[in-house]
């Protein structure tokens, strides 16, 4: 975990804590993605609303299908702005990888088709952070961070969490990303005793 | 759908004065015609019902995880209907969760006007909101920026 970070220390090394905090300030991620659906926007939102200014800049990836959410990360970046002055964010779309109610065979298809776009997009911006709480667009994300993995380019952090809505079964996106994500957060109890690999922190949005 | 199942009498009888319906796609002029004791308001859509929310004293709702959380956030004691006909299982884990926690009220369309009827909303616990924080803090640690 430790060559995850970056530290641009300037060749310096220093004892003194106030300058160690100030290296705190250059302690930067080269990417954070934050992948969702619509409808799950305003959850991920509630997330990110606690999270300091280090998680920059900020990559939004959600489905091309969605027509709600751009204005809410719009809205919601502004306000972050008049709290901190070099706020930096992007917006990306990815074709939908699964449609409510869609079959899984034709699911699958649709994936492939979505990872066309994810893994460029991925590959282009190297995240070493990935925030999902799914449905559906998150899995091509994460299957490009795995690929990347794999080849020794970049290793991505993976951090499901899964919707305040789901209490005693996971999404079809969480069942798969239960098994391939870093850490896997659920909000109710009883998805914590039937998946022991999750973390429970209580209820987070 | 509910209109058709709400007597104007119940809700008078209450003392509610007012209704106001999202009726969606369904009818837009109400089934429910308005009295002098009962005003009826309706309309299809709204981009955020937070202004309608905030003057409401009882929201009655169908089991939309959405609908019920933004209620709950915003103080107002709440009555779930569900349908089990029209929503997926997995839709109804919330609004079931929130009622064996005595959130909510909840019943199904048959038996809403006797909820209505006996209810008494000083028994609904408020409902505590979420930690982001706690999240944001369980992060930096796994990133490294404690």
């Amino acid at each position: 975990m430790k060559n995850f970070h970056q530290y641009i220390l300037k060749g310096k090394v220093s004892d003194s804590t106030e300058e160690i905090e100030s290296y705190k300030i250059f302690r930067v991620l080269t990417a954070v993605y934050f992948v969702f659906t619509g409808g799950h926007t305003t959850e991920i939102l509630r997330l990110l609303s606690c999270l300091s200014e280090s998680y920059s800049p900020r990559h939004y990836i959600f489905a091309d299908s969605d027509k709600m959410s751009e204005a809410k990360i719009r809205s919601f970046e502004q306000k972050r702005a008049e709290t901190f002055s070099n706020s930096q964010f992007t917006l990306d779309r990815i074709p939908r990888s699964r449609e409510v109610r869609q079959s899984w065979t034709s699911s699958v298809v649709t994936t492939l088709y979505s990872l066309l776009y994810s893994l460029p997009l991925t590959y282009r911006l190297k995240p070493d952070l990935i925030l999902c709480n799914g449905p559906g667009t998150c899995v091509p994300v994460c299957i490009s961070a795995l690929l990347l993995r794999l080849l020794g380019i970049k290793r991505a952090i993976i951090v499901y969490v899964e919707s305040i809505c789901r209490v005693e079964t996971l999404s079809l996106s969480g069942k798969i990303l239960y098994y391939f994500s870093d850490y896997f957060i659920v909000q109710w109890p009883d998805l914590k005793e039937k998946y022991p690999k999750s973390v429970y922190l209580g209820r987070v949005v | 759908p509910f209109p058709p199942l709400l007597p104007p009498q119940v809700l008078q009888s209450r003392g509610y004065q007012k209704l106001v319906l999202q009726v969606g796609r369904g009818e837009l002029k109400p089934a429910l015609r308005g009295s002098p004791a009962l005003a009826v308001e309706a309309f299809r859509f709204k981009d955020s019902l937070a202004e309608d929310l905030r003057r409401a004293d009882l929201v009655i709702s169908h089991a939309g995880a959405g609908s019920c959380l933004e209620t709950l956030e915003e103080g107002k004691p709440l009555i779930v209907v569900t349908n089990e006909k029209l929503m997926n299982n997995h839709q109804l884990e919330l609004a079931k969760q929130l009622h064996r926690d005595g959130h909510v009220l909840y019943c199904n369309c048959s038996t809403l006007v006797e909820t209505l009827q006996s209810m008494d909303l000083s028994t609904l616990k408020p409902y505590p909101p979420g930690q982001p924080e706690k999240f944001a803090l369980f992060l930096d640690k796994v990133v490294g920026f404690q």
